[in-house]
């Protein structure tokens, strides 16, 4: 298992990336693991070189609060995220849409376990393969 | 009062190798925001590697980047070694050593053609790309392949060097020294290049670090942090001290990739020279189980690999944060007040490599 790692829930999220900051934590990235019934999401920070994460179980259907609001250079991986794994993310400092990383006629939420099969045929002129 | 418009900066833009594209606000020439969309060659190279074996993959995240792509491999296979509690032998340690900065000089030299390019210095340009053929040549000497060298291996490397070809990799170091002595001070001090960099697209230490800022963009504005640092592969072993500048524009951002050039330089004759003998990989057993996150130095700065195994063969997530995808957010607190015409230079300057950032 990881190292230096916090489990967190929705309620008490931005309470723990905020409480990092002062004490010179840096944001690296977020990784979402879909886990079948729920997905894991880890925010990952390092100080000194040694990484710390604060892991937050999510149940599918849930949605994600954003701490772009506290931590800028979260902004694009939440949209990557949303866009990857179709999670509804709340409060984004910049939204996407769903357009951050995936073009129109893309298949949804291609990085699910089980993606739900197209619902719309892809757009005149996308590549067939997404 | 001046005229607010919005103009498109990409993705196909004559200074861009890849496409990125920047919706601009302008106040008459002055930028006053910039908002940036990636997405045009997204790969879903993530969703591959969970249909790959773990062996296989390290060849698949080579292919991230056509630039650093030895260092993704290094990346992702000292992601597996431990999490399958692999000793990798040290004559391994040092010959992923000496490619990853084989890498890292002709990445520099491949930005700083292009960053020469972008503010029309063609002389430069080319002056660094010829350079850069001399490292290229040496990677098709010692691993058969320019860029794509396919040597990392869980385990350890594919390939050993003879003492001849060790000593042909020193003789390339002198030759690239002796090139850089000629090319480096003429740009360091040329008035072009000066009044085109300087006090342009500054950040400072405190933003850099909030905003995630990693590798030369991170280093240029005083923050002192090169992973490296921490002793993975041989580094630990070849007395590396990371390089470091305080003004935080474009000049600084250069100035720390020309003297890492330099450094690159010595970090690959220390490692020949203290290169140990022995075997160069051992054999994986078992499968990978459990959550790993593995980062290295890349030449764009830290690159970050999460791996979650389940004992099985392939990996349940693979997930890659390149350094680029960080340093977006830094480049948009960098554009604001800068003029149109520096767009360019400024975008340049934190030598973007899309293809990675969007895997």
């Amino acid at each position: 298992m990881l190292q230096n790692c916090k489990d967190v829930t929705r309620e008490n999220l931005l309470t723990e990336v905020a409480s990092r900051l002062p004490l010179g934590y840096r944001f690296v990235t977020m990784t979402c693991v879909d886990l079948g019934d729920a997905f894991d999401v880890l925010y990952h920070f390092d100080k000194n070189y040694e990484l710390s994460t604060l892991r937050l179980r999510l149940p599918k259907g849930e949605t994600l609060p954003s701490v772009s609001g506290l931590v800028f250079a979260a902004v694009l991986v939440e949209n990557e995220i949303k866009d990857l794994f179709g999670i509804a993310v709340t409060g984004l400092a910049i939204d996407y849409q769903g357009h951050f990383i995936l073009a129109d006629g893309a298949p949804t939420a291609p990085l699910l376990k089980n993606p739900p099969p197209p619902t719309a045929p892809a757009a005149e002129g996308a590549p067939k393969n997404g | 009062m001046a005229r607010k418009s919005v103009i498109p900066f990409g993705p196909q833009h004559p200074v861009l190798p890849e496409p990125l594209h920047l919706r601009l606000v302008l106040e008459d020439e002055r930028v006053v925001e910039a908002l940036p969309s990636i997405g045009y060659i997204h790969r879903g190279l993530e969703k591959l590697a969970e249909q790959k074996d773990y062996i296989q993959d390290a060849f698949l995240v080579e292919r991230t980047c056509g630039i650093c792509s030895f260092i993704h491999a290094l990346t992702y296979c000292q992601g597996i070694e431990a999490l399958l509690k692999l000793e990798v032998p040290p004559r391994a340690r040092y010959l992923r050593t000496v490619w990853s900065e084989m890498h890292r000089v002709h990445s520099h030299l491949l930005w700083l053609g292009l960053l020469a390019d972008a503010f029309g210095f063609e002389n430069l340009f080319m002056q660094a790309w010829r350079a850069r053929e001399e490292v290229v040549d040496l990677m098709e000497v010692t691993a058969g392949a320019r860029i794509m060298l396919g040597m990392c291996c869980v385990g350890g490397v594919r390939r050993d060097l003879t003492d001849e070809q060790l000593a042909a990799v020193l003789k390339s170091m002198d030759k690239l020294n002796r090139q850089f002595d000629d090319l480096i001070p003429v740009i360091l001090k040329d008035y072009s290049v000066q009044q085109r960099l300087r006090g342009v697209g500054r950040i400072s230490r405190e933003t850099a670090y909030e905003r995630g800022a990693v590798g030369p963009v991170a280093r240029a504005s005083g923050v002192a942090r090169d992973f490296r640092e921490t002793g993975y592969a041989a580094y630990g072993e070849l007395g590396f001290v990371p390089v470091v500048e305080t003004e935080g524009d474009c000049y600084a951002r250069m100035e720390v990739r020309l003297a890492e050039l330099y450094q690159c330089l010595h970090l690959v004759r220390a490692a020949v020279r203290k290169m140990p003998s022995g075997p160069i990989s051992v054999t994986p057993k078992g499968n990978p189980d459990g959550e790993y996150v593995s980062r290295t130095e890349q030449p764009r700065g830290e690159v970050v690999y999460y791996l979650k195994g389940n004992g099985g063969k392939n990996l349940d997530r693979l997930r890659i944060r390149t350094p680029t995808f960080a340093n977006i957010a830094p480049l948009l607190a960098m554009l604001p007040g800068c003029e149109l015409a520096d767009v360019p230079v400024i975008v340049l300057s934190i030598d973007p490599c899309i293809s990675c950032t969007e895997r």
